[in-house]
């Protein structure tokens, strides 16, 4: 008779469905079809989409990378740590260090040009998360995540890191402009 | 092996004497791990808090930890254990598989708890519930996990075996009761949960002490989720059986129809621990096909089954109250339900706060190019503090006002403040969960101590509206500390203080559940049939909600940079 007695009809899989039961399936369904088709639409036509090019890397191999582009783009120097301000070249590579605590170095883009920034961790997970843009990609030591990116508004921008890294965490942030 | 039947004469609910001690046991272990949760749950809050701030930063991590594994394993899992047996040998009538087994799985639990939380507490283990290697935590925060594991994994045997017990003594015909068989899909889900977690926690421990040089940073993060989301779904079955528990105590409920019920727990099993791969939509290490195919074909195969049971346990009780006679409009069988009886108010809280709130925030975070719009932020803690603690912990507590008097003996003190306890708890997590993700939704992270950023070489400052968002958080999130601490407050005061309560009949042998009569069978087959026009009503406000907020992600998607 209820939920915590054995079904009264021993034969209760023949029961018939009520119509409205049904229905609410079918929505749900439908629903679930729809969710779906978005996700495939947004691939096709949407501009907002996670980057598939990643690599496996190992900390000394990006930081030689990261490395040569600061040597060969850096304009100038910022804050009394002396952080360098590299210019990402139009249409090109750039690279951002996420290592305990801090992102390395600060970028300087243009608005409307699109620029591969590489990803990668020296030690542990971070969480590259852009603001007040309000991006948020994981970095994961061992792995280069290549990300296209194409800011739509100048300004200066925050680099939050967002997955916890360690006693330091809330004071690892970092800084994009965009001219 | 000589044991004893005693049936409640409250409810006919018939306890052996073996599995009554467990259930006791496992509740009360929850309780007191629900209160270190608690405990610490106030010092986070207070700290999130801009205007408090109370803990320096290394103490806000150590106890955000413990607060992770306090809840979300160990008073969840202890209590889980209580549910296991109540739904096999009370609901089945028949002795438990084992007892002695049962009991060193309990014991596992408590030591692991402890071991774990001890390696937390002394202060080298502040790796969060989630310890992504390569941090690393002491040996023992992994060995504790892996006993506690291994414990909720004899007790799930246990629970396998008390079925078998059960079918061979005949102490029913026909097919398990719904409950049971929703008590059945959480103990599958757990057993591969558990053995997904083996697969990881083990390497980490043999890590943790030099044996093993590295773990790869993404696998574990895809491994440790097959755990840390599958876990959830144990939760989520397990706190829908306590939906149908409380409909059938309450209301005499019947579901609308065994067929989708079942088909419906059915698909949390098949489809769910697949759906952990939306923890990793923001990942490097995976293609946008694998993302999309493990969250929408996987995933919404689940979602479809918790919409269905977020229609079918309100119609069930639709259907019971009409059949009492309650059936002017649309929602007198809803008004004239008992809202001061905490049993029904709070399982009706946590249906509505995990169906709008939980499940509608969960699945557009699951979105593959939506969650970059929330990952990591205070959006994802908001999301599951309306699942996990509005859905999982507060069926769990209203059942409990039920379990107090037929398992423990003892009548609830204060029945006032036991009404309004479910209200007073469950409105505050709601709110709270509703304006963290309010917070996330303005960037905010999680698991940071500090949003002014002390220390960094740069400022950042977040919008005025932020800050109002986490000073709410403290607010809701101190009245919830306080509705939760009522709750082990009036759970703890009647189980010493409490009237004694008759015990009723106790004999040597099992007394079997009666076979359905013809009639009931003739009743059953849909004579009595009537609709549920107000929990469509209901549904279909759910689905509105659902649509318009989905899309409005979107549009937000569509406002940041270009991405590709």
């Amino acid at each position: 008779m209820s939920a915590i007695l054995p079904p009264s009809d021993r034969l209760w899989w023949k029961q018939p469905i009520d119509k409205v039961e049904w229905a609410w399936i079918a929505i749900a369904f439908v629903w679930g079809m729809v969710m779906f088709v978005m996700m495939i639409y947004w691939h096709i036509y949407g501009k907002q989409n996670l980057s598939n090019e990643a690599y496996k890397t190992t900390p000394e191999m990006f930081a030689a990378k990261a490395e040569k582009f600061i040597a060969e783009n850096t304009i100038r120097t910022e804050t009394d740590q002396n952080i360098p301000v590299v210019k990402v070249p139009a249409g090109g590579d750039g690279y951002l260090i996420a290592r305990l605590w801090a992102w390395y170095p600060i970028l300087e883009l243009e608005k409307g040009q699109t620029y591969k920034i590489h990803l990668s961790s020296m030690d542990y997970n971070h969480g590259f998360s852009l603001q007040p843009v309000n991006i948020n990609i994981q970095v994961i030591p061992g792995y280069e995540h290549v990300v296209k990116m194409t800011p739509t508004k100048a300004g200066t921008y925050a680099i939050v890191c967002n997955e916890y890294c360690g006693i330091g965490h809330h004071s690892m942030l970092g800084r994009i402009y965009v001219k | 092996m000589a044991t004893t039947y005693r049936t409640c004469p409250v409810s006919g609910l018939q306890f052996e004497d073996q599995a009554e001690k467990l259930m006791r046991w496992n509740a009360v272990a929850g309780v007191l791990w629900l209160l270190v949760g608690g405990i610490t749950a106030l010092l986070v809050i207070l700290t999130r808090w801009p205007a408090i701030k109370l803990l320096p930063a290394d103490q806000f991590y150590l106890i955000l930890t413990a607060h992770g594994i306090d809840m979300l394993i160990l008073w969840i899992l202890f209590f889980e254990m209580a549910v296991l047996y109540f739904a096999s040998s009370t609901l089945l009538r028949c002795r438990l598989a084992t007892p002695k087994i049962a009991w060193l799985g309990f014991w596992l639990m408590v030591v692991g708890g402890i071991m774990t939380n001890v390696a937390i507490f002394q202060g080298e283990s502040s790796v969060m519930f989630t310890s992504y290697v390569p941090m690393q935590a002491a040996p023992h925060f992994y060995l504790g996990i892996i006993l506690v594991a291994v414990g909720a994994l004899l007790g799930t045997a246990v629970f396998f075996g008390t079925l078998v017990v059960a079918k061979k003594d005949k102490t029913y015909q026909g097919s398990l009761p719904l409950v049971t068989f929703g008590a059945l899909t959480a103990a599958i889900i757990a057993t591969f949960t558990i053995l997904a977690g083996a697969g990881i926690l083990l390497p980490t421990f043999f890590w943790s002490v030099g044996l093993i040089k590295e773990i790869d940073a993404q696998l574990y993060r895809m491994v440790w989720w097959g755990l840390g989301h599958s876990s959830q779904q144990i939760n989520v079955a397990a706190h829908v059986s306590v939906w149908y528990l409380t409909a059938a105590v309450i209301f005499g409920a019947k579901p609308l129809s065994e067929k989708v019920s079942r088909f419906a727990f059915l698909l949390y099993i098949l489809f769910l621990q697949l759906a952990s791969a939306h923890h990793l939509l923001s990942d490097p290490g995976m293609s946008a096909e694998w993302k999309v195919l493990n969250t929408s074909y996987f995933m919404y195969f689940a979602v479809m089954a918790s919409m269905i049971h977020g229609f079918t346990v309100p119609g069930a009780i639709e259907a019971a109250q009409r059949r009492k006679g309650y059936t002017n409009g649309l929602f007198e069988w809803l008004r004239k339900a008992p809202w001061g009886n905490p049993v029904f108010s709070g399982m009706f809280i946590s249906l509505v706060s995990f169906g709008f709130l939980g499940g509608i925030s969960g699945v557009v975070l699951g979105t593959e190019q939506i969650n970059m719009l929330m990952h990591n932020t205070f959006y994802v803690p908001g999301h599951f503090h309306t699942t996990v603690v509005t859905g999982t912990t507060l069926a769990f507590m209203s059942i409990t006002y039920l379990l107090v008097p037929v398992l423990f003996r003892r009548e609830m003190i204060l029945p006032k403040l036991c009404q309004i306890q479910p209200y007073l708890f469950g409105i505050s997590m709601s709110v709270l969960g509703l304006v963290m993700m309010g917070a996330g939704t303005l960037g905010v992270s999680r698991r940071h101590w500090d949003m002014a950023f002390s220390g960094a070489p740069f400022q950042y400052e977040w919008p005025g509206a932020a800050y109002l968002m986490m000073g709410l958080t403290g607010i809701f999130g101190v009245i919830a500390v306080i509705g939760g601490g009522l709750w082990i407050l009036l759970v703890v005061g009647s189980l010493l203080f409490g009237k004694k309560l008759d015990g009723g009949k106790v004999s040597n042998q099992p007394t079997p559940i009666p076979p359905s009569t013809q009639a009931a069978s003739a009743v059953a087959h849909g004579s009595d049939h009537v609709g549920v026009p107000g929990t469509v009503v209901l549904a279909l406000l759910l689905f509105v909600c659902f649509v318009l907020y989905y899309f409005v992600n979107w549009k937000y998607l569509s406002e940041v940079w270009l991405l590709s």
